[in-house]
């Protein structure tokens, strides 16, 4: 696979926050075309992960690499432009707009032009082009008018990584983005993963083992903020320390 | 400057930081504690004030009491006030978002202005201290100091040590240090919010008055003053950290020293430098100096 | 839904433009001061119900625009409007820069209060300096002219050129508005965080709105000194900066006209309760109705003076109308 290439690499990432270790000395490397899956119970630093890969929070120790460019000192909004999206676990879409506006508004972010103050927004041809792009792929075709606030929540998460695929970046930064979800509303978002990790890079930490071991290429598990293991889903699975920990209790 | 002066200048210091403290920390409290900003905070010293003017020949008429049974039945009647103000009104405003909390707030502000000019006149009066306090002692060799100054001090200090304790050491301090944090919780384990919210509301409204009250004597008794302090107090306020005594007593202290010796050393620039302190505390520590508690 | 409003807008300023045929020098007067809060409220709008940036210290804007509309201008002859106007702005624009760049490290009500000691301070200044003409204000000795076109010191030629800013600002924010850069203010004002992580630098753009607002309270400042030929520091008091954004709520947040109708009704109202001719002795304390009207608006009318007609709306048919949550650039009129 000539374009296989890693696109995020983090290394040795750690984060403290006074005696506490949030995060301790993670590496991980995406490759475009997989899914990378991290899972871990809660409080086992998975979301301050995806905060610092995202920029969202600094590292206290450690490298960010995106796309061959060492982007540990980027801001968060340099990183999204450079071509890194996340998705948020809780719902971020904006609920007084339309579902195509929410799309608009962030596929604007790659064509900002905020000299332009006669031009309406509506009628720019990028960031248009974009969100209806972005709003077919995640199945909202449908529902372009309607107010954002009033989908279902299904819709809204699918909303909500339809805002992330606006930018078309190369690496999709996705926390948790099938809570809530009921059977069919899981299937289509699985499917759209599958679309989506053909050109992409994907980091995915999700709570729902099925559709973890299911779509994933490779699986991190994390407890207390350290690597359990790390592999394919096989090797994760057949993993002593992580069926004591983590797998053995539950599924 | 020479040190009887520079002296003076420290006890002024205090005395205004303490004073402001007492204001203050009612505001701080009504708005950690609720969540409301309440505007009209200033409007609670101006009555304070205004009270101990007109009370005080009706008290010495019934009672035959002079400044601290004024003082007293002042202070009743500003709990009263609270209580049912915050009954009447408040109660309404926590729900609603700071813009218009902002708005009620100011439109009370002028509410109680035109209150206290329909009841009590416009004019500016002065308030006399009771004779023991009046006199002054001796500072240094030419230098004296009033003594009803130091009183003003000992009164608010006396009051911040009772506060302190109230809120460390007893039930109902700690019930409101709860309810400031977990409202919910606090309701879920049979304690009433309501009369809480009631009790501290009236609390801050008492604090506020006794120091309109208290400082009348050094102040006199003019329309304004209630805006004048509130402006004062927000600051002490956010520089302090909102919902936070400890912060409110540093931040007036700070504020007092600053606008006294401000005063003396650089008369033309006195005003700013409250707002120039704020500014710095702030781009410092964009959260003020202390968190709640 | 747009049609209505543009309609309305429309109605509004023609209803403006006509206006001095009907009336006296008295009402010209107030109804020039009504526009020239009308231009400090839409300035005060595209931060607080645009952006979301709820700044407490827009008289500082509005003062020093007419400070250096006074300061600058020539003692003897009439300074032409062509380079007093766009100086005044930019002095307020200056200032907004200094206090937008600080003030937009802090958040929430921290926010509002280092808005406010920013104001304080410009007020300060101006009060006990040298620099403003102390407590008592200073005079502006000529009236700006543009050329022999225009002479600002006659009434119906400050009346026409403050109803051609009104305008001129108004289209101007529409526009902004619903521009990429508005929409993103819009988008900073719901979900920063969200802006942020989208890819949107947030912070030039919020300052850019502090910019462009305080230019605009700049001009308001202009007009009102160039009206009155008088300039006193309590212009840049924290009641101006209060009542401004009472203004704003009043009218309605979020909605360009709803700055228009919350200055016209705050001025109107204040000038019903300072009338003797309704309340007789009773009038001196105005005050009281101006409160009792505050608050019973905050309570009746959470959506301010703009939202009258979808309550009614909701009262007589029964249903609430969701699809006025939902805005597109255009709601914004």
């Amino acid at each position: 696979m000539s374009q296989s290439a890693i696109l995020l690499r983090c290394t040795d990432i750690t984060r403290r926050w006074g005696g506490l270790v949030a995060v301790n000395r993670i590496s991980i490397e995406l490759e475009r075309g997989t899914v990378h899956a991290v899972i871990g119970t809660n409080g086992a630093g998975k979301s301050t992960l995806i905060n610092i890969l995202s920029g969202e929070i600094d590292a206290s120790d450690g490298r960010v690499e995106l796309l061959g460019q060492d982007v540990t000192t980027w801001t968060q909004p340099r990183r999204a432009r450079a071509g890194l999206g996340r998705s948020y676990q809780r719902n971020t879409i904006y609920p007084s707009f339309t579902v195509f506006e929410n799309c608009r508004l962030s596929a604007q972010a790659m064509a900002q032009k905020p000299w332009a103050w006669w031009s309406n927004a509506q009628r720019c041809p990028v960031s248009t082009a974009a969100a209806l792009d972005a709003a077919v792929r995640s199945g909202l075709v449908d529902l372009l008018e309607r107010p954002a606030g009033l989908l279902s929540h299904g819709q809204k998460r699918q909303l909500e990584i339809a805002m992330c695929l606006a930018t078309q970046p190369q690496v999709l930064l996705l926390d948790e983005p099938l809570a809530g979800m009921g059977a069919e509303e899981t299937e289509r978002m699985l499917a759209l993963l599958d679309e989506l990790k053909k050109d992409q890079a994907i980091l995915l930490v999700e709570h729902d083992m099925d559709a973890v071991f299911r779509i994933a290429e490779r699986i991190t598990v994390m407890v207390n903020g350290s690597v359990l293991a790390s592999g394919t889903p096989e090797a994760v699975r057949s993993n002593i320390d992580v069926q004591a920990a983590y797998l053995g209790g539950g599924h | 400057m020479d040190l009887t002066t520079f002296l003076i200048q420290c006890l002024n210091a205090l005395q205004y930081g303490l004073l402001l403290f007492l204001v203050a920390s009612g505001l701080t409290l009504i708005f950690g504690i609720m969540g409301v900003i309440n505007l009209a905070h200033g409007s609670f010293y101006m009555v304070g004030a205004y009270m101990s003017f007109a009370l005080a020949p009706i008290v010495a008429a019934t009672f035959g009491g002079g400044f601290f049974a004024t003082m007293l039945a002042g202070t009743v009647l500003a709990v009263l006030l609270g209580y049912l103000l915050e009954w009447a009104f408040f109660s309404f405003l926590y729900e609603r978002e700071h813009l218009q909390q902002v708005l009620m707030t100011y439109g009370l502000i002028l509410i109680f202005e035109e209150a206290r000019s329909l009841l009590v006149g416009d004019d500016v009066h002065g308030v006399d201290p009771p004779a023991w306090l009046a006199g002054s002692f001796a500072l240094g060799n030419i230098m004296t100091y009033p003594v009803y100054r130091l009183f003003i001090s000992a009164v608010c200090l006396a009051l911040a040590l009772g506060l302190y304790f109230v809120f460390s050491r007893t039930r109902l301090g700690m019930m409101i240090r709860a309810g400031a944090s977990n409202r919910e919780m606090v309701q879920s384990l049979g304690i009433d919010i309501k009369f809480l919210y009631r009790v501290v509301f009236a609390a801050g409204v008492a604090l506020a008055a006794l120091a309109g009250m208290v400082a009348a004597p050094v102040s006199s008794v003019y329309p304004g003053m209630g805006n004048h302090v509130l402006i004062i107090c927000f600051v002490v306020v956010v520089i302090g950290g909102i919902g936070s005594i400890r912060g409110a007593l540093l931040a007036a202290l700070l504020i007092g020293l600053v606008d006294t010796f401000g005063k003396v050393l650089f008369p033309e620039a006195a005003g700013v430098l409250v707002y120039v302190l704020m500014a710095l505390v702030l781009l410092w520590k964009p959260d003020g100096l202390f968190k709640a508690g | 839904m747009n049609r209505s409003k543009l309609l309305f807008v429309a109605i509004s300023f023609a209803a403006l433009a006509l206006f001095p045929l009907a009336s006296s020098s008295y009402g010209i007067d107030l109804v020039t001061k009504i526009m020239i809060y009308a231009i400090l409220a839409l300035s005060l709008e595209l931060l607080v119900g645009s952006t979301g940036l709820v700044c407490f210290g827009q008289a500082a804007f509005f003062g020093i625009g007419a400070y250096a509309t006074v300061l600058l201008s020539p003692d003897y002859e009439a300074p032409s409007v062509l380079w007093l106007l766009p100086a005044s702005m930019v002095v307020a624009a200056v200032y907004a820069l200094i206090m937008g760049s600080l003030s937009l490290r802090t958040k929430g009500v921290y926010f509002i209060m280092v808005t406010l000691a920013f104001a304080q301070m410009a007020f300060y200044v101006i009060h006990d300096t040298p620099l403003g003409g102390g407590t008592d204000g200073i005079y502006l000795n000529a009236k700006p002219t543009i050329g022999t076109l225009l002479d600002l010191d006659k009434s119906l030629a400050l009346y026409a050129f403050t109803l051609g800013s009104l305008v001129a600002m108004f289209g101007f924010l529409a526009l902004l508005l619903r521009s990429r850069f508005g929409r993103a203010l819009a988008g900073i004002r719901v979900n920063e965080q969200r802006m942020r992580a989208t890819g949107f630098s947030t912070y030039p753009y919020k300052l850019a709105a502090f910019v462009i607002s305080g230019g605009i309270a700049g001009l308001a400042g202009f007009l009102f000194a160039v009206k009155d030929g008088f300039v006193n520091p309590e212009m840049l008091g924290w009641h101006q900066s209060g009542a401004v954004l009472i203004m704003i709520i009043f009218g309605g947040l979020g909605h360009l006209r709803g700055a228009l109708i919350g200055a016209f009704a705050f001025v109107l109202l204040q000038e019903f309760f300072m009338s003797e001719a309704v309340f007789g002795a009773f009038a001196k304390h105005w005050h009281l109705g101006l409160g009792l009207s505050i608050i019973a608006s905050v309570a009746l009318l959470p959506h301010g003076l703009v939202g009258i007609p979808s309550q009614v709306r909701e009262r007589l048919t029964g249903r609430r109308n969701t699809a006025r949550d939902a805005t597109t650039a255009e709601e914004s009129l």
